[in-house]
């Protein structure tokens, strides 16, 4: 095999659908391809919802991006003041984005701001990255041919032409460029709109850029009388870097304008906001997932879009791995869907955890009802399903409501961001915590203002759409409230009474004083609680029992294995693999995969009759720096010999096996091409270690 | 289950006091930080297992790990545990780096002291001193997180008072997010299901104690003395390792022994292997190493008693414990040789690798008298070898086959997929193409292959997929039509995205195929191609030509000895051909030179002089073969 690719042609383009994929894997392929169909269905619901949430967090700054593109060259279209102009013109309009670090992203805000761009200002936008423009004459190109097929999109009739236009310039200039626009400009004469605005581009902080815009800007300073430019950068860390990056001499004849994009942060508090705290999707994660997904967002990339790709994997494990995912949609297609259970399904649903345990809740006879007959087994599904239904519904509207209140708290014990809240509720009762506890005592601490501020909110988050079943807590809500109001003006009076008291105090005489202040001292001693007190306290034992009737966990739930996708282990290992760790196993310990008892042994010990590789691997260990071959060739034979039982003489005598030495240099070809060692030069018969340290 | 202190805590205080009084005192006692080390003994049948410990820092932490199990058994009334306290002195504003802890504890008490009840184990809590925590920290460097180490690369000092300078709840809040960033993401310690995963960052991020020559023929006649048992590899870093040997064993009773005579003496910890699983993988290794240690600063006095008895019973083992033995026997070295350790961390790497001097054996391949193997050679005879595991090995290539389906799926969706682990996946992708890919248009890369590029394969690919005809002028616009041609089949938005999906795979299938295209497999095989090559080249050519080359390579053996070797400067090497009758002009010379360029047969070098030197790139061995062979010829 001398060749390094082959590519292979189909005989036929048929395709095999994925859905056959789908039911392949699977032995008890119950309901796949609904199940497919419901994962492909909630996938496009869920994809489209996301596409919302970031045309609406964008919406924002486009607007301010397309009102400053509006402005910038309004010189340029009316051409009232000309000598105005003419200062301004020097200077290009320059509109710096920041968008922070979440890199992966910001080709979706892009692409959408470029879409953006040509329906509302112009046709002419040129969307450039810095990987695509090693130099200054491929970001001319680049420009031209962006800016020829904007053209050809905006007048198909011309297309033919040019298209030849651009095939012919291999030599693009500004100048050629200035040119082109005139030429636009003059066939389309009057009709085209007077602002033109070109080049969106976007570059991030790599030192050969800085090149590329030096040279432009200053070439194309020359031509902004002709030609009226707007430059948009995009920026990952903050906007120092352009004045860093670039010259003064160039950075001076930029106008700079700042636009703030949206934190990552804030981004993906509205897409679980949006995606996980809401009944809309009947599909939810299990504290774990969503634990890894968060942790890969904030440790590893900050990226919005990897989150809902990860999303997007475990839905698709949960409808691939979970035969009663079929029952994961809306309600009442799950209610319809449970009628039609094959005998299969129904003995998939009693294997639940969750199930086991609500049938051992129940009365025997209900018990032998459930585990023997089918009908019964769907009617009691279909109840429980809502039950679930009815469980989230309650749960969302008090996580809001609690997260309200700890979100107030110093130090927010159950954190600030209602994720954390979340994910603590989800995965154990969450009253049971410490952290719970603390923010209970805290609570009983809160001033009147706020705890009046945070109760109207709850009220208001109990009153809205989600939260019907809420009507007695609203009424207490609101009875707390009057309490409170009352409050004020009762206390108005005792402060009267407090000071009378005083002056009835001057007047008596030493004994009096005495007793009473004896009498004082007893009183603060028993501190009787003030009203205020007893109903702060009331207030916070009221949340308490909602929090304990509403926030259960969700693992506790019947039934919960139907929508929760909960093997946070497989997502791990997909997305945030260790494939260093896995080499280091394989190497240390081949017993984890080969599964023979020869192989078996404890930690940092291998058996000599492990493959060679890891023999090698394990001498190697024992050497500095540099390995010498034949010692490394001799041990290597030694082990091995003494393993076949061979004569260990033999091996004193320099006699090494042949097929151990081609053993020896298979295994020692096979490190090289891992990576752990390399021919060294420094010693003949050396190779040197790649790898510092190991056990 | 009971608590006891350890000695040298009970010694140092003369008293020692249930936890709860404890966390009055460190109330306090101002920033004071003290660890305290869990240490879990027992034994799992009959086998011996290493230590665990866990380490925990601030009475807060102690107080939520101990929480609901095992609390109860901390007060004194059960089994009479007790705590012992530090004394102030060891405090002493020494406060180590809370995060460089937490990696040691990412594990909940409660379910350890479930496991612990289970299985009737001891439950020992000891303080121990914040150097020495410190110490154990830093001289392993995989017991941080990774984001700690290029600190701990600093001053460690610094370091330390800049931690004092964080409020103590800054640093609880600090453990608790990394201690959840390792229980969700790192090490995989928990359960990951049949792969090996659960070795943390700590044994392959840590770094190595300074190598002796001549270790690894020590550890193969180890291994080569107990043919088809495990062995233990007793590397330096593992010196009081429970092991797995029957010697180990013994010897272990026997300090067993000792210990039950002087009753205090515990130095040596073992713990279910399942249970230190679940502990935080990373610190593993650091943590038998640091109870090396402890043992030595706590036990010194009486430890002398109880030495001679374990000595006494390696004396009568064999030559593998002598490793084992040796750190055992020479306490106080090894203890100054940590301390030297935690200063010299970093440097210890440098001094490694600045250091010109190897020491390795000068022995060379040549002196083995081996016929050198060229590649089909090579292959004949490793046909020949017994192929090992061949049962287990189809298991695990079957349960990667099963996921083919899997595979295909998530492609479909959007997703590439990453296989990883060791082992060659081409027999396993080959089968996966040939099995479900027959019916789509695919394209196989050898990425193995040395001379792929980024333009062979999109040229291979708008050549021999699209049946495009012509050159483009730069990757990018050939990417471009690609893409425009593949839009009817690829949904937009994806084709930007990867999406990798990691998939392990670990096959130990050999690396055949792809090692093949490795030319640097190592001088075996060179030597011998060299050498035929030297030869079919010279043959062709005049005898004159031959004659110079001879001349070169004469001169060339004559300096082998010479380290600083420049080679033969052109006008040297004129003079001597001329000598020679074999050229009469330079512009001969130079012909006959670049002729021998081109074949690679010498190389030419710059001096620093600026005048041109002249090597012969090929090693001395085969030069010398060679002009053996030109005598005999001639």
């Amino acid at each position: 095999m001398n060749e390094d690719r082959f590519p292979f042609q189909p005989l036929s383009s048929f395709l095999m659908k994925k859905t056959d994929y789908f039911s392949q894997g699977k032995n008890d392929s119950e309901d796949s391809g609904l199940r497919f169909a419901s994962c492909q269905l909630l996938w496009k619901q869920i994809n489209s919802e996301t596409e919302k949430i970031q045309e609406e967090l964008n919406k924002q700054l486009f607007d301010n991006l397309i009102r400053f593109l509006r402005q910038s060259h309004s010189e340029f279209q009316t051409k009232t003041t000309e000598w105005m102009c003419r200062m301004k013109s020097s200077e290009i309009p320059t509109a710096a984005l920041v968008l922070g670090v979440n890199v992966t992203d910001h080709d979706v805000t892009f692409k959408s701001l470029s879409e953006v761009l040509q329906d509302n200002v112009t046709p002419y936008v040129v969307s450039l990255q810095a990987k695509e423009c090693p130099g200054i004459k491929h970001l001319l190109q680049k420009l031209m041919g962006q800016l020829m097929d904007c053209y050809v999109d905006a007048d198909s009739s011309e297309e033919e032409e040019c298209v030849n236009i651009s095939q012919k310039k291999i030599r693009c200039s500004m100048a050629s460029l200035s040119k082109w626009y005139e030429n636009v400009t003059k066939k389309t004469g009057s009709e085209t709109p007077s602002k033109k605005r070109t080049s969106s581009s976007r570059h991030w902080q790599s030192p050969p850029v800085v090149v590329i815009f030096k040279d432009m800007e200053i070439i194309s300073s020359q031509h902004i009388h002709e030609f009226p430019l707007v430059l948009i950068f995009g920026i990952a860390t903050s906007p120092m870097i352009i004045h860093r990056l670039l010259p003064h001499s160039v950075s001076s004849l930029l106008c700079i304008e700042l636009f703030q994009s949206l934190s990552c942060k804030e981004h993906l508090a509205t897409v679980i906001d949006k995606l996980l705290l809401t009944t809309q999707f009947p599909f939810k994660l299990s504290e774990k997932v969503l634990q890894v997904l968060i942790n890969i967002f904030l440790y590893h990339d900050f990226s919005v879009q990897n989150f809902i790709k990860g999303f997007q994997l475990s839905i698709v494990e949960h409808f691939y791995s979970q035969p009663l995912s079929v029952l994961c949609c809306q309600l009442l297609e799950a209610k319809k869907r449970v009628t039609s259970l094959s005998h299969n399904q129904c003995e998939n649903i009693r294997s639940l955890p969750s199930f086991r345990r609500y049938v051992e809740s129940q009365v025997s006879e209900k018990q032998i009802a459930l585990l023997t007959e089918d009908s019964f087994l769907k009617e009691v599904t279909q109840t429980l399903l809502e039950d679930l239904h009815i469980y989230h519904e309650n749960y969302f509207t008090v996580l809001r409501c609690l997260h309200v209140f700890t979100t107030s708290l110093p130090k927010y014990p159950l954190g600030k961001q209602i994720r954390e809240l979340h994910c603590a509720c989800l995965g154990k009762s969450v009253w049971e915590t410490e952290e719970y506890e603390s923010a209970i005592q805290l609570l009983r601490m809160l001033a009147k203002d706020e705890l009046v501020a945070i109760l109207q909110k709850c009220a208001e988050i109990f009153i809205s759409p989600s939260g019907k079943q809420f009507s007695n807590t609203v009424e207490k809500l609101e009875e707390f409230l009057a309490r409170f109001q009352n409050l004020e003006e009762a206390n108005e009076v005792q402060d009267v009474s407090v000071s009378s008291q005083k002056e009835l105090q001057k007047k008596t005489d030493l004994y009096h004083l005495q007793k009473t202040l004896l009498a004082l001292k007893e009183s603060k001693r028993s501190k009787k609680l003030t009203k205020f007190e007893m109903l702060r306290f009331e207030v916070v034992d009221f949340i308490d029992s909602l929090v304990r009737s509403y926030l259960a966990p969700a693992e506790m739930q019947t039934l919960n294995e139907v929508v929760y996708f909960n093997t946070a282990n497989t997502l791990r290992e997909h997305l945030n693999a260790a494939p260093r760790i896995a080499l280091h196993t394989a190497l240390n310990n081949p017993y984890c995969y080969l599964k023979n008892q020869t192989l078996k042994s404890d930690v940092g010990c291998i058996s000599n009759t492990a493959p060679d590789i890891c023999i090698v691997y394990k001498l190697h260990l024992e050497c500095g720096r540099l390995i010498n071959l034949v010692d490394w060739l001799e041990a290597f034979s030694t082990v091995v010999t003494a393993v076949e039982g061979t004569d260990p003489e033999a091996v004193a005598t320099d006699q090494v096996d042949e097929i151990i030495h081609a053993r020896f240099i298979r295994a020692v070809s096979e490190l090289e091409l891992l990576g752990f060692i390399k021919p060294s030069k420094q010693k003949t018969d050396h190779v040197a270690r790649l790898t510092w340290g190991g056990c | 289950m009971h608590l006891v202190p350890t000695r040298a805590a009970a010694t140092r205080l003369g008293a020692s006091c249930e936890p709860r009084g404890r966390e009055r005192n460190w109330g306090g006692g101002a920033r004071a930080c003290c660890s305290l080390r869990l240490q879990f003994r027992g034994q799992l049948g009959a086998r011996p297992l290493p230590p665990c410990k866990v380490y925990v820092r601030s009475p807060l932490a102690v107080r939520r790990l101990l929480r609901p199990g095992a609390r109860g058994a901390l007060l004194p009334g059960k089994g009479g545990c007790k705590a012992a306290g530090l004394p102030g002195a060891l405090r002493g504003g020494q406060c180590p780096a809370s995060y460089l802890v937490n990696a040691c504890w990412h594990c909940r008490l409660s379910a350890m002291s479930q496991l612990e009840l289970k299985r009737n184990k001891v439950l020992e809590a000891r303080f121990v001193a914040d150097e020495d925590v410190l110490k154990h920290i830093s001289d392993n460097g995989g017991v941080k997180v990774r984001k700690d180490r290029a600190q701990l690369a600093l001053n460690i000092k610094r370091f330390v008072k800049k931690l004092e300078n964080i409020s103590d709840d800054d640093e609880a809040q600090e453990i608790l997010e990394e201690q959840n960033y390792v229980a969700v993401l790192g090490a995989c310690a928990e359960d990951s299901l049949r792969n090996g995963s659960s070795a943390g960052g700590g044994e392959i991020y840590s770094f190595q104690t300074p190598k002796r020559s001549g270790k690894m023929a020590e550890l193969a006649s180890e291994l080569a003395q107990t043919p088809g048992k495990n062995v233990t590899f007793e590397s330096s870093q593992y010196p009081e390792k429970p092991a797995s040997t029957p010697q180990s064993n013994k010897k272990y009773s026997a300090s067993n022994k000792a210990q039950l005579k002087s009753k205090k003496n515990e130095f040596v910890s073992t713990t279910p292997y399942r249970l230190r699983k679940r502990l935080s993988a990373p610190s593993l290794r650091s943590d038998s190493e640091s109870d090396y240690s402890a043992s030595c600063s706590e036990e010194e006095e009486e430890e002398d008693k109880d030495h001679k008895e374990t000595s006494d019973v390696i004396l009568d083992q064999k030559t593998p414990s002598k490793t084992r033995a040796a750190p055992a026997s020479k306490k106080t070295p090894a203890k100054k040789l940590k301390e030297e350790m935690t200063s010299n961390l970093v440097e210890e790497y440098f001094e490694a690798h600045s250091s010109s001097k190897v020491l390795t054996s000068d022995r060379t391949l040549q002196k083995l008298q081996k016929r050198k193997l060229d590649q089909q050679t090579l292959l004949v005879l490793l046909n020949k070898a017994p192929p090992a595991f061949t049962a287990e090995l189809k298991e695990l290539n079957q349960q990667h086959e099963s996921l083919f389906s899997k595979w295909m799926l998530q492609l479909h969706l959007g997703f590439s997929i990453v296989l990883y682990g060791l082992g060659s996946k081409r027999d396993l992708l080959e089968k996966f193409r040939t099995s479900l890919l027959q019916d789509s248009v695919h394209l196989v890369v050898n990425g193995f292959f040395p001379s792929i590029t980024v333009r062979s394969i999109l040229n291979s690919i708008t050549e021999e997929v699209l049946d495009h005809v012509g050159t483009f002028r730069s990757p990018l616009d050939q990417l471009d039509l690609i893409m425009k041609r593949f839009k009817e089949v690829w949904d937009q938005a994806k084709q930007s995205l990867y999406n990798w999906l990691w998939y392990e795979t670990t096959t130990f299938s050999p690396y055949l195929e792809e090692t093949s295209y490795e030319n640097s497999l190592l001088v075996q095989q060179s030597g011998s191609l060299a050498l035929s090559s030297l030869t079919h080249v010279l043959h062709s050519l005049t005898p004159n030509a031959r004659g110079i080359f001879r001349l070169l390579a004469q001169y060339h053996l004559e300096n082998k000895d010479n380290p600083s070797y420049p080679g033969l400067s052109f006008q040297d090497f004129y003079q001597r051909c001329r000598e020679a009758f074999l050229v009469n002009s330079d512009l001969t010379l130079r012909a006959q030179l670049t002729e021998f360029r081109d074949h690679k047969l010498i190389r030419t070098k710059r001096g620093t002089d600026g005048v041109e030197y002249l090597l012969i790139p090929v090693d001395n061995g085969t030069l010398t073969d060679f002009l053996e062979k030109e005598d005999e010829d001639m």
